[in-house]
């Protein structure tokens, strides 16, 4: 079997980026003492880094005084936890009800294509990571989405495609 | 003279742009030379004219909306900080029938004042509810609320002066209130709208609620979807705690609360009481077996009161004004009133705060005026994902929690969620299994299976394959043991869509062949 060249496996296979463990450390530290501290740590990990890293979970077990498995388990049962990086922004489509009887099928059929990528992929471009969310509560006006924190309402193709270039940088 | 100009803050109105007409205002009244007060108010909850912007005048506040950027230096041209007259002007917002036709006790603030000033929270009957709290006995406290007949406005209708009273007789060295802000219906904001808009009444009926239980300490679970719900809140118990509405010593009284926001972190399942416990105390938010009741062991195994936003929201009315004022509204063993939520495909969609009573027909034409596409509607869901979609026979039904269930129907939250004749039935009742498997806890088997299984069996009705009949006999059994066999809510009642879809469009399931195929 032929061994394929280097870099078209680090291209195939993106390794982690560095995580600065110290980091982590001092903020685990920040919310160690609180009642239930599991969520509050988790949270400000995602917000400081973009995601939860693996090489976290060991840390906050030790500190939180629980098993590596339970800490594995927080994380993978909440939605809004990643163990990976996600794109540039995050593009959040309401796939709910009230959105549905306005659309919102079709806006993720075109969100899809426009984005070459399906739920919870990321562009080939790396920029935007798309996920889907049940409810944003603007359910009045759907349908609705939020890119990085940023809530938009009676969103069509044609304003989806506006807001992505925004981001992009290209007006 | 200074002018006062109000822009919203709530995120419906951010979203439709506020922010950038709030930055015209401001921008255009500088070139022009002309002072003006920006206030950043809630929303008035009438979002097809969001961005509303008001103006102070000597005869009331004016309206004009929908306003765009674009918009804002012909308002100027037409002297809209005097009334003047213009395409997009609404006269006084509070003659505006929509809002003038609702009884607003719950939300009697909310878009009229700043969300974050605790002044302007005072000078609207702010606090007298907890005043008049510090003065009573505890048990005094939980009498006005049973009398009140408040009941439980998350969905399931408990009354919550009985829950109180367990808590309260209940002998614990420490007690919790916990807030209930999961709101995750889909066609529901009334919670999101108090956190955002009034976060002080929120914080005033938990500080009630731990006078007349005992608590002292509380927390407020938010889901992380509503970022700016909690950043109101935050800001608003900041100033709480910095004026001693909060703390260790409320208005010198001796008794302390502290209260602190919690982020909830995606999950659905967790505005289920118990699995939103587990959650707080940092597990994973699987649900909880009952007995024991939360009210005996709940939050760490204490005493806690678990209550939705609403809920806790409507007591300083009740303290403020008496028991007997708050249940002069509504009808039957339903009293007060609920803020409604018109959603969907809907012309006039927002909130509505009605005494019990109203019928679905009132809120869905006089209110909302059919639907946004001009279509008839077909089907309205009522009560979230987990209620029935009702056909427009049962439009005639009244908001009641009694009158609903005798059709079928559940008030839940109050959400009301519009499809136009464009609705494909079927795909809602797969929807309504779908969304039970992502979001099931997993803890017991007929929710976390019989979703999926649901999903499954529902395609192949669809499909059409000649054991159609059959298929539909399968999954009538399947939400039979979900109804009856599921730990809690989220897979006893994902049936209620599936079983209303099938039962009052069947022409969706079988592409008109039912009578042929069965």
């Amino acid at each position: 079997m032929q061994i394929e060249p280097s870099s078209q496996i680090s291209k195939a296979v993106p390794s982690e980026p560095r995580v600065d463990l110290d980091q982590v450390k001092s903020i685990i530290q920040k919310y160690q003492a609180l009642p239930g501290a599991m969520l509050p740590v988790l949270h400000a990990i995602q917000d400081a880094l973009g995601y939860v890293p693996s090489s976290a979970v060991p840390l906050i077990a030790e500190q939180l005084n629980l098993s590596r498995a339970e800490v594995h388990g927080v994380i993978s049962f909440y939605h809004h936890f990643r163990q990976q990086p996600a794109g540039r922004h995050v593009v959040q489509l309401c796939r709910a009800e009230a959105c549905q009887a306005v659309g919102a099928d079709a806006l993720a059929a075109h969100a899809k294509a426009a984005l070459g990528c399906d739920f919870h992929g990321t562009s080939s471009d790396g920029q935007f990571t798309l996920e889907p969310v049940y409810c944003l509560g603007q359910c009045a006006c759907g349908p609705s989405m939020l890119i990085d924190d940023d809530l938009h309402a009676r969103v069509s193709s044609d304003k989806f495609n506006r807001l992505v270039r925004a981001k992009r940088g290209v007006a | 003279m200074s002018i006062t100009i109000y822009v919203p803050r709530d995120s419906t109105a951010l979203a439709l742009g506020a922010n950038e007409v709030a930055a015209a205002i401001v921008a255009e009244a500088a070139k022009r030379g002309q002072e003006i007060t920006l206030v950043r108010n809630g929303s008035r909850g009438m979002f097809w004219l969001e961005p509303l912007v008001e103006v102070a005048t000597a005869a009331g506040r004016v309206g004009y909306g929908p306003v765009e950027p674009e918009d804002v230096a012909g308002l100027f041209d037409a002297d809209f900080m005097a009334g003047g007259q213009h395409p997009l002007a609404l006269g006084l917002v509070d003659e505006i029938p929509y809002l003038k036709k609702q009884e607003r006790l719950t939300f009697a603030r909310v878009g009229i004042t700043d969300p974050v000033s605790l002044d302007d929270y005072l000078a609207h009957e702010g606090y007298q509810g907890l005043q008049k709290a510090l003065a009573m006995q505890s048990a005094d406290i939980v009498q006005e609320v049973l009398d009140s007949g408040l009941r439980g406005r998350g969905g399931a209708a408990f009354p919550t002066g009985i829950k109180w009273k367990t808590v309260l007789g209940a002998q614990s060295a420490q007690k919790y209130i916990v807030c209930n802000a999961d709101e995750g219906d889909s066609g529901t904001f009334s919670d999101r709208m108090i956190m955002e808009d009034d976060p002080f009444v929120l914080i005033e009926g938990m500080t009630i609620a731990a006078l007349a239980v005992g608590a002292t300490r509380g927390y407020i679970y938010v889901r992380s979807e509503y970022p700016h719900a909690i950043a109101a809140l935050d800001q608003a118990i900041v100033t709480a705690n910095s004026c001693n509405y909060l703390g260790e010593n409320i208005l010198g009284s001796g008794r302390a609360f502290h209260l602190e926001v919690r982020k909830g972190a995606g999950a659905y399942i967790c505005g289920e009481e118990t699995a939103l416990l587990e959650s707080l105390e940092g597990k994973r938010g699987v649900v909880r077996a009952k007995p024991p009741l939360p009210a005996i062991e709940g939050l760490f195994g204490k005493p806690t009161v678990i209550n939705n936003v609403i809920s806790l929201a409507s007591v300083p009315i009740i303290l403020a004004r008496g028991a007997a004022f708050y249940k002069n509204y509504g009808m039957g063993r339903s009293l007060g009133t609920l803020p409604m939520q018109l959603a969907g495909n809907i012309r006039h969609g927002g909130l509505v705060e009605k005494a019990f009573g109203v019928t679905l027909r009132e809120l869905l034409f006089d209110f909302g005026g059919g639907t946004a596409s001009g279509k008839p509607i077909r089907a309205v869901q009522v009560g979230g994902p987990l209620g029935p979609y009702l056909p427009a026979s049962l439009f005639d039904t009244k908001l009641d929690y009694e009158a609903f269930a005798a059709v079928g129907g559940m008030l839940g939250h109050g959400g009301i969620v519009v499809f136009d004749d464009s609705v494909d039935m079927a795909k809602q009742a797969r929807y309504a299994m779908e969304f039970c498997a992502v979001e099931s806890c997993g803890k017991c088997t007929p929710c976390r299976i019989g979703s999926t299984r649901g999903v499954e069996v529902i395609d192949k009705i669809v499909a059409g394959a000649d054991t159609r009949s059959q298929q539909i006999h399968l999954l009538r059994d399947l939400c039979d043991t979900m109804v009856n066999g599921s730990l809690c809510a989220m897979g006893s009642m994902t049936p209620l869509p599936v079983l209303s879809a099938l039962d009052h469009f069947p022409e969706d399931f079988t592409g008109g062949a039912l009578d042929k195929a069965a």
